[in-house]
Formats: C-alpha cells, structure tokens, sequence
C-alpha cells in the first residue's frame, strides 16, 4: 500500500519518504506540481501560484537528487504521475540513481511513470507538445526502457480522467482501447526491425491501464470485462502477442469522483463502497490495486481521518465480506453475458470512427468534443431530474450533519515561501553549472528532435544527457517546443449541440435578448482558465451553457496568464469574466487577474467557479470578485441566471 | 439625442483613431457593433471623422483579408504572420476573427476556433473576435466598417474568416489584399480556381511545408491552374508550420507587393460605393432600389460622389435620393 504524496520541495518530500519506509511501506508514489508536469520551471509566468502545489517541484538533476537522497533506488519501486514530461523526469531518474552512492544502473531501476498523454488532451490538460510529438516521444521512451530499463512500466493508459470528462463506458473503453492502438502502433513503428512477436509481447506486457468505476456498478464491471476481452483481441490479433500472462488485462482503479456531492456528503460513502464492488465482485475482471477517494473530497482536501475511513472500506470489504472466496460469480450469467457484448458492440463502433479519423492521435479533436457533449447530457438529465443525485436533486431535506460542521481543518495549505525559494534556487542552479556543456546539450536535443526521418535517433538519449549536464525542466521542454511547437488542444465546446430547448433556457434566453437591448449589442462573456490547471470540464460547460442561452463567448482553452485574459477582455469588449480554477491557487491567481485587469482599464464584473473552500470565499470577495461558484452549485441554469442580472445591474443601460 | 458629450463620444473615438491611438480600438469595435439607435448615430460620426476626406486621403493601414479551408493552418499561420510583421517594421497590427458558423440558439462560441499565440504585452496588437449573420450583410458590413476605422490608427488589420467560395468573395469587398490559405494535398482550391467559382486571390499561400513532396507537388498545381487561368500575378507561396519560418519575409513583400499594384484609391472607394449599395439595399430592399431609379441610376449617382466620403456618407447620399423621390412621388 502506498500514499499518494508530494510535499512542497523535494528537501520535505524526502523526508516524508523516508519516515513512510521506515514504517514499512515498500514503494514511493511521486506526485509533481503543474508546472513540472508540463514543463516550466518555477521563475516562469506561468508557474505562477502553482510551485510546490499539488505535488513537489523538480527542475533538475539536483532537485531528483535531492528527492531520492539516502533512498536505496536500487530497491525502490517509484510510480510516478508524471505524463507529457515522463521521458524527462525518468531521465533525472536514471541520472539520480547513477549519482547515488553506490550507483545503481539503469537496468535495475523499477517502477512507473503514467506517461499517458491522450487523456491530458482530452480530459486533464497537463499537456506540453502537439499529440503527433507527444506520441513519438512515448514511443522513444518505451522503446528506450524495453532495452535499457527492462523493469520499468513505461506507460499507464488512463480510462480514468475520460470518465470524469464525462465519458460514457462506451466511450471510455473505446477511447483508452483506441489510445493504447497508437502507442504501440507508434512503437511498432519505432522499433522497425526489432519488432518482432517476442518484443512486442514484451511491450505489450509491460502496459497497464487506471479506469475509473461509477455507481451504476453492475454495468461498470461489465465494462471492466469488456476491456479484458477487447485487449486480449487486440493483443492477439493486431500485434501477435500469444503468451498468456502478457496478454492479461492488467488495471488498477480509483472509483468516480464525478458523482461525489458536496450536498449531504456523507452519502458519499455509499456510493464509494458500491463503486469499489463494481471493481471486485467478479474475478474474471477484479482491480489489482484499487485507490478510493474520501467522502468529502468535493470539499477540499481530505484530512487523515477522511483518509482513514476510505481504507477501512477496502478493509471491510477485502477481511470481513466473502467477496474473494468464489471463483468468477457471474460466469453463466446471461444478463452479465448480454452486457458484456453490448457495451462491446457499441465501443467496437466508436473504435472504428476513431480509426476512420487516422488513429487516437488525429482523432483528438472529434473525441474531445464528443466527451464535451456526452457530460453536457449527463448535466441536463441531472437538471431535468431524469438522472437521480439523492441530497442533490432529490430528497434534498437534511438534517444538521454533525460531519460538515468541523471541516476546516481539511484544507492543506502550502507556504507561499516556498515559491519564492525555489525560483531562487533555480536561478542559482543555473548560475552555478556549466552553461557551456547545457547549452551543447540542449543543441543536441534540438538536432534530433528536428529529425523526422525513418532513422532518427531515440529522443532519451539527448534526454538522459541534458539531465545529466544539468538542464532545467524548462530549458528542456523550452527546447523540444520550438522544435514541436507549443500548443493548444481542441476545447470541444464549438462542436457541442444546442441544448433542447425548455421553460428555464427559454426564459433565461428573453432575459439575454432584453438584456441585449439594454446593452445594443449582444452580452459578451469570457471564459478564463489562469494558471496551469487543466481541469477544465467547469469551464467548457459554462461557456456551451452561455452560448445556449445566447451569449456570444470567448473561450480560448486553458492555461493562460492573467495578463493574457486581461487584454483579450480589454480587446474583446466583454461585459462580464468567468474564472474557472481548480488546482487550489485561486488566492494567488485570481487577484493577479483582477490586478492585470484594473490596470486595463476593465471594469467589468468577474465570477469565479471550482473548488473553493468557504473560508477562502471572503478574500476573494474582497480582492473583487462578484461571486463565487463551488461545486455544490450543479444547477448551471440558476448560476447563468445570476450572470445576467450581474451584467443587467453592473452594466446599466449605455448611455 | 440630446446633449454635446454625446455627439462627440462617436466623433472623439474617430479623431483618436485619426491621431494613430490605438487605444480607442476596443470602444471604437464596441461601438460599431452596438444596434442601440445612439450608438448608430455615434457610429456614423466616427466613421466620418475617419473618412478619406477627413483623413486627408485613403487610411494609412493594409488591409489584408485571410481565408481558407478549416484545418488549413491559419491560426499557426496568422501567429507567425503577426510576429513577422512586428518585426519586420510594422508598428500595429489589428486582426478581426470574424465566425462565419451560423448561431445555434443566438450565441456563439469565439475564440476557440483561432487560437493565436501572442504577446500580452504586446501594446501594437489588437485582436477581436466577432460572429457573422447577426444583422443583414453581416460579415460584409459590420466587419468591412471595422476595418475601415482602425485602418486609420493600425499600420496592419487582418480580417480572417474561415471558409473557400462564398467567404473569399466577401472578405474580398472588404480587403485590399485577399490571402488565401491552402493546406497541401486539399484539392479544393484548386477545384475553386480551374472552375472560376473563386475571384483570384492576391496572394496563396500553402502552409505545412514540412510535409515535403506533397507540399510541393500543391503548389506546382496551383501555379499551373493560375497560368491556365492566364493569371501571372498571384504568388504562391511555401510556408512551414514550423520555426524560424524563413519563407515570412517574401509573404510580406509579396503582401506589399500586391498592395502597390493595386490603385488603392479606387480600389477602395469602389468597395466604399459597393458597400454603401449592399447596406442600402439591406435597409430598404429592392423596392427602395427601384424608387430611386434602379442599381444603375443609383450606381451612377454613387460615382457622381467624391470618392473621399466615407461609406456612411455615401449610403446617406442614396437615402436622401430615396426621401426626394418618395416627396415627388404623386
């Protein structure tokens, strides 16, 4: 069992390490913050408000180091979340473990890296290159570790984060099933002769995938046997895997946190018991390892005891249930049977649209828009109540929680020094290393990365020898950017279709063409998502839903800074900002944008959404902000309702 | 209407713009676009304080209309193409992103379509993104009276629209220089050109020449169905979707280039009398056509004008035609 953990620097992270081992754990999960996930270092624009957030921040061959310092890694099992900089962090990896004392080489080295960039484009956002390089530099690294790092899981493909972007298990199973295809096709391609059955079966071996398990469990675990089937296939067919073990479906889960409530929280832990059965009631398709979230998850960060609570549920389920003393309890079921093959059916059909659009990789567009429509539904049904989120719409009436009322102690907060340090610590490494042996390393990076031709060299290499000389996470990235060009993916929403028509849209849609007239031109909204979080389901459907009521809308995607969304609102003539921030650096970034947007010139009012503690609520309001959108807030009619009279009363009739 | 601050809301926004602030942008589009019956007389003093007339001859600024098929690399292209022209002397660029996609349920979604990577700093770039259809002529009148304006303050303003045929045209009545954008391997504008359908650009450019042969191969086919069309003045031009983009000094100078040939001041006072027919035509129709004696008579009348007026000015002259033959009528 392992703790998901980061901390602030890679000098505490360490330490939390080493106490955790000491207590017996056995492998490091490594968690890193937004801008080491996608490629900045600390003193960038960008990283503003994010260093050392959501995990901890490694820029270099010291700061890994640094992390590892007195961990034997030749005995170490390390997962690392780590996805489009995966080829650079396992790189400061292999470079750590050679500078450890005694050395350990690369082919002992064991572990993960989750490298799955697909589901960053679609659904979590923490992308750095074009999906065509992104994909060539999967392959390098897969095709790297088969010979070098033998032990190393290179690759976890993710069905998981397209759940949470809405997907249905067609979808999911299709879209993982689709993004698995390109990279091994990718690595196929990249090994040329070497791909032979015996190394593909090994390739094919070392790839695992993380799903996701929603409420509706009975269906959930049909999916689950849907994807083994479907791999096996694959395995067989496409690549000509035929040893068994390599061909198993190897998953591990963390159960939906999209049907998490912030309204009665507590019923949240039945719907995370339900949803672990969904993972283990049969044998033929059970989880691996299995990460349940915390009852109050949609309410900030979950404390130990939150923590706590979610593992006596396994435990109950693994000790005290006879739920893993039956051999496979559905095999014979017809209704299991008949579920099974149509949830195949349907993702056969979607794979082959994928394949009709060239693959995963050129299919990002249509699948993102399809996911952005498929949870704009799941919004309308629960809107419209056809869908049922008892606490939320319906049997709405509660009782005082005696659980609610202490949660306050849930929100971890990291000192906002640390930021400061560590971009003095990383403008220090710079001045102190050899600049002359980075800046012929990086040129190196660059000339392979340049080359598009059949017998380019394995991008690791140039990789592995930039860490080495003591390039930054940012240079690195920097670097292979202005070879594969920045980039912004699709956002989905253009594509997403009117919504159908009923009392509440058509009367919010008088409203905005009242409103129009009051105006002389129709209400202009920007949506803004600041910073490096790429969480951006809120935000998309805010802008479908403006646009729905009649609203003209600017929504460029994610990550921007604050001085970009002040000028577009400056440029663009809107009449009203909503911010969407999830990452937890909303008191960092969203005053930022209302200073950038003051010193604009705009007066116009800003709304805020995403995870928002209560007690954070007050300084926002204080800084500016109009009003303050939480998760609890799922009714998306009532909060553009709110909008248009905010615009109506701040904006008066012109004069 | 009542009051002087009022009549010169309009008129102070156009001798800013006139006096090269590039500032005045924002209020000036927010004006523009504004159907309130003040806002339309405020916007009419604008664009006569930047009239030929009053600026003392045809506004300073380029411009240069973009177009082309969706995925052909215009945003890539665009973002290059304004950094390029930054650099290269150019002091202000304005782009109008003008979303041709017909509104589903009155909004729009803009923005997500050209995603221009750019300087927020930058104080010489303007970008406004609009949707097109919400009055009659949209695309053409709203965005052809934008550029006007801010082509008195920006040295550039690009007007980009996505779409072959039906946009080219319009954006044609607005621009001095038509762009259009061919991704290699796409036949369309080929097919466009062979068949006549497309008014001849001033300028093609064939973006991702990374992709090698087929890249190439694209451009020798749109220079063979030019000559066939006896044109042999349109360049084509290769440009990578990748950096440092060395084929961006001869599309400016091919912009420049085309931008000399032309005779800009009849140029665009035909595009101004052209306008202010489409606009009068959308006002009051056919019937108010025929009351004035029909497109000819009314053409006529248009080239009787000094070619210096503003649009406005011109439509204005077509409306008081109308009003004299509705008193003369019996």
């Amino acid at each position: 069992m392992r703790t998901y953990a980061g901390h602030s620097t890679a000098e505490a992270s360490n330490e939390l390490y080493r106490r955790n081992l000491e207590k017996g754990q056995t492998g490091l999960s490594v968690a890193f913050d937004l801008p080491t996930q996608t490629g900045y270092d600390a003193d960038d624009e960008l990283s503003r408000g994010e260093v050392g957030k959501v995990g901890v921040p490694i820029a270099h061959r010291g700061d890994m180091e640094a992390l590892m310092k007195g961990i034997p890694l030749g005995e170490m099992n390390t997962s690392m979340t780590i996805n489009a900089t995966a080829a650079w962090l396992l790189a400061l990896y292999i470079v750590a473990a050679e500078s450890q004392n005694p050395p350990t080489p690369q082919q002992q080295l064991q572990g993960t890296t989750q490298n799955d960039i697909m589901k960053e484009f679609l659904a979590r956002g923490t992308y750095a290159f074009p999906p065509g390089p992104s994909m060539r530099l999967i392959a390098d690294m897969i095709a790297y570790t088969v010979e070098h790092v033998p032990k190393w899981n290179p690759i976890n493909i993710c069905s998981y984060h397209l759940q949470e972007a809405g997907a249905t298990p067609e979808q999911e199973i299709a879209y993982s099933m689709s993004n698995a295809i390109a990279v091994l096709d990718a690595v196929k391609e990249r090994l040329g002769d070497r791909a032979d059955a015996s190394t593909m079966g090994k390739v094919f071996g070392r790839i695992s995938f993380f799903v996701n398990a929603g409420v509706r469990f009975i269906e959930e675990h049909a999916k689950l046997r849907a994807m083994s089937i479907l791999w096996e296939e694959l395995g067989r067919q496409r690549y000509g895997v035929s040893d068994e073990k390599q061909l198993r479906f190897r998953y591990g889960v963390q159960v939906n946190s999209l049907g998490l409530t912030e309204a009665q929280p507590e019923n949240n832990v039945q719907r995370i018991v339900l949803e672990a059965l969904a993972v283990t009631l049969g044998r033929n398709a059970r989880a691996r390892a299995i990460q349940l979230p915390a009852w109050n998850e949609a309410l900030g960060l979950p404390r130990p005891f939150d923590q706590q609570w979610s593992l006596r549920i396994q435990q109950v389920l693994a000790y005290e249930t006879d739920i893993l003393d039956y051999p496979d309890i559905f095999e014979g079921s017809k209704v299991m049977d008949g579920l099974v093959s149509q949830l195949l059916e349907k993702a056969r059909s979607e794979m082959a649209v994928v394949a009709e659009h060239g693959g995963a990789v050129q299919a990002v567009d249509y699948m993102k828009a399809a996911l952005v429509e498929s949870h704009r539904e799941r919004i309308r049904r629960i809107e419209a109540g056809e869908q049922v989120v008892v606490g939320q719409n319906r049997f709405t009436e509660t009782e005082p929680s005696p659980l609610t009322q202490d949660a306050e102690g849930g929100i971890l907060v990291v000192d906002p020094a640390v930021e400061a340090e560590q971009i003095e610590a990383v403008r220090r490494w710079r001045s102190e290393r050899d600049q002359a042996a980075v800046d012929a390393a990086l040129a190196e990076l660059s000339r392979v990365a340049t080359d598009e031709s059949p017998q380019r060299e394995n991008l690791m290499v140039p990789t592995i020898a930039a860490a080495r000389a003591g390039a930054t996470t940012g240079e690195w990235a920097a670097a292979l950017r202005s070879v594969f060009q920045s980039y912004r993916a699709p956002t989905g929403v253009g594509e997403a279709s009117a919504a159908v028509p009923g009392p509440e849209l058509q009367q919010l849609r008088e409203q905005v063409s009242a409103l129009q007239e009051a105006l002389g031109r129709r209400p202009k909204i920007l949506v803004g998502k600041p910073g490096l979080d790429g969480h951006s389901n809120g935000a998309e459907q805010i802008a479908v839903r403006a646009r729905d009521i009649g609203f003209d809308v600017v929504y460029s995607g994610i990550r921007l800074t604050p001085s970009q969304i002040a000028k577009s609102a400056l440029d663009e003539g809107v009449h009203v900002i909503g911010l969407s921030i999830l990452s937890g650096s909303h008191l960092e970034l969203i005053p930022a944008v209302i200073d950038a947007l003051s010193e604009a010139g705009v007066e116009v009012p800003v709304v805020v959404g995403g995870i928002i503690p209560d007690q954070d609520v007050p300084a926002l309001m204080q800084a500016g902000v109009a009003a303050v959108y939480t998760p609890k807030d799922f009714d998306l009619s009532k909060i553009m309702g709110e909008i248009v009279t905010l615009v109506k009363e701040r904006a008066g009739a012109p004069a | 209407m009542t009051g002087s601050t009022r009549t010169s809301r309009g008129a102070e926004l156009g001798a800013r713009l006139r006096e090269g602030d590039l500032t005045a942008a924002a209020a000036t589009l927010n004006l523009l676009e504004s159907t309130a019956p003040s806002d339309v007389q405020q916007a009419a003093y604008l664009l006569s304080e930047v009239s030929p007339a009053k600026l003392g001859g045809e506004a300073k600024g380029h411009i240069i209309g973009v177009t082309g098929p969706p995925g052909a690399g215009k945003s890539t292209l665009l973002s290059a193409l304004i950094r390029h022209l930054r650099e290269s002397g150019y002091e202000s660029v304005a782009v109008l992103a003008v979303d041709p996609s017909s509104r589903r349920s009155g909004g729009a979604l803009l923005g997500d379509r050209v995603r221009i990577d750019f300087d927020p700093s930058d104080k010489g770039l303007f970008i406004r993104s609009t949707a097109a259809g919400e009055r009659l002529g949209g695309l053409a009148r709203g965005t052809r009276v934008a550029a006007q304006a801010l082509a008195a303050a920006f040295d550039v303003v690009v007007i980009e629209t996505v779409g072959v045929g039906q946009a080219e045209t319009e954006i044609a009545d607005a621009a001095d220089t038509v762009v259009v954008v061919v991704q290699p391997g796409s036949g369309d504008v080929l097919q466009f050109i062979k068949s006549g359908v497309m008014e001849i650009p001033d300028v093609l450019v064939v973006t991702k020449a990374d992709m090698g042969d087929i890249a190439l191969r694209t451009t020798r086919d749109l220079n063979a169905a030019l000559r066939s069309t006896g044109n042999r003045d349109t360049p084509v031009i290769r440009v990578s979707s990748l950096p440092p983009y060395p084929e961006f000094d001869a599309l400016v100078q091919a912009l420049e280039q085309s931008r000399i040939r032309k005779d800009l001041a009849s140029h665009r006072s035909h595009l101004r009398r052209q306008g202010a027919l489409a606009d009068f035509i959308a006002e009051h129709g056919i019937a108010g056509l025929r009351a004035i004696g029909g497109r000819r008579e009314a053409e006529r009348l248009l080239g009787s004008l000094s070619p210096g007026l503003g649009e406005g000015e011109m439509e204005s002259a077509l409306t008081a035609a109308l009003r004299r033959s509705i008193k003369d009528a019996p």
